[in-house]
């Protein structure tokens, strides 16, 4: 009886999807319509912000402020995970003895990590001349963070410097905001010079926030992993 | 001709997709579940970078494929494997 109940309802359902999206002009072509935000953003977005790349202008300047927030749930997830994983039992984990990894393993994690971190650090300098940004470079460190918690375990991070790092990134994203406020005359407004497009030092403060962000993400996710690892159950 | 090919390799993904997640919905096996929903990660982002969106696509292979994965063995393997009844 449930079972047609729930078949009746699911078919009711999809037919009044179906009768409403039927006249939405689905998949046709926002873009090039004038009056659209789009077509505003492809034009003159390079030209306005210095950034080659047109999504880099849209999230870090049109949109900063919607960024910030996305950052601030970031941070108070990781912080509520930190409330959750924690535990004051640390000397029982010391007591155990782990089996260590072997030695080809520590090698390539050991030679693998400055990759990782140095290709994290590229995407996000870079993330206002092609595909990439803050938050991708951000969990790619995160990764390499992870490949060494996985492999070295002997070897130890300084979890104080992250969580002082991931503060000052912070700090320093929402400092820019109010500088832009003191000189530009809005919140997060590009005061900077833009500089020539296509240009590593091009932009404003769009780099500056950036790199801020990178590190953020980088330390808190590196933190989350850290806190999931060395958690006994 | 490219047009139609592009619109297959589409509804490929997007059917690839869905049986990922009828898969990581189905399986009793959590280990097997988390995998399957990297996958439907990874076809996600080759989807994305496919309707040119490479911005999307990195983002979601290295937090959807990568990191999520990551956290969700690591969670597993600290707790329990199999689904119970």
């Amino acid at each position: 009886m449930r079972i047609v109940i729930s078949c009746a309802l699911l078919i009711i359902l999809s037919l009044g999807l179906v009768f409403a999206l039927e006249q939405a002009p689905l998949g046709s072509n926002h873009i090039d319509k004038k009056d659209k935000p789009g077509r505003y953003y492809l034009d003159q977005g390079m030209e306005k912000t210095g950034a080659a790349n047109v999504v880099t202008s849209v999230v870090v300047t049109y949109r900063g402020f919607d960024t910030l927030g996305e950052v601030t749930i970031l941070f108070i997830a990781a912080i509520g995970l930190g409330a959750v994983l924690y535990s004051r039992k640390k000397e029982k984990r010391d007591q155990k003895e782990k089996p260590s990894a072997s030695l080809i393993l520590q090698t390539g994690c050991r030679f693998l990590f400055p990759l990782i971190v140095l290709f994290g650090t590229y995407v996000f300098i870079h993330g206002h001349l092609s595909p990439g940004g803050g938050f991708q470079g951000g969990v790619i460190i995160a990764s390499a963070f992870l490949l060494l918690f996985l492999g070295c375990k002997e070897k130890k991070i300084p979890m104080k410097s992250m969580n002082a790092v991931e503060s000052l990134a912070g700090i320093i994203f929402v400092g820019i905001g109010l500088a832009g406020l003191y000189w530009g005359g809005s919140f997060l407004e590009n005061f900077l010079p833009r500089g020539m497009p296509h240009m590593l030092l091009s932009g404003g403060v769009i780099p500056i926030i950036y790199i801020a962000i990178g590190f953020k993400v980088g330390a808190e996710l590196a933190g989350i992993v850290a806190g999931l690892i060395e958690r006994n159950p | 001709m490219e047009e139609s090919l592009k619109q297959i390799l589409e509804l490929s993904l997007t059917l690839l997709m869905l049986g990922g997640a009828v898969c990581a919905c189905v399986f009793k096996d959590l280990l097997n579940a988390v995998i399957a929903g990297a996958f439907v990660s990874l076809m996600a982002a080759i989807l994305f970078y496919v309707l040119q969106a490479p911005d999307v696509a990195m983002a979601e292979a290295s937090i959807g494929a990568a990191l999520t994965t990551a956290i969700f063995v690591i969670a597993i393997k600290k707790t329990k494997r199999f689904e119970e009844e």
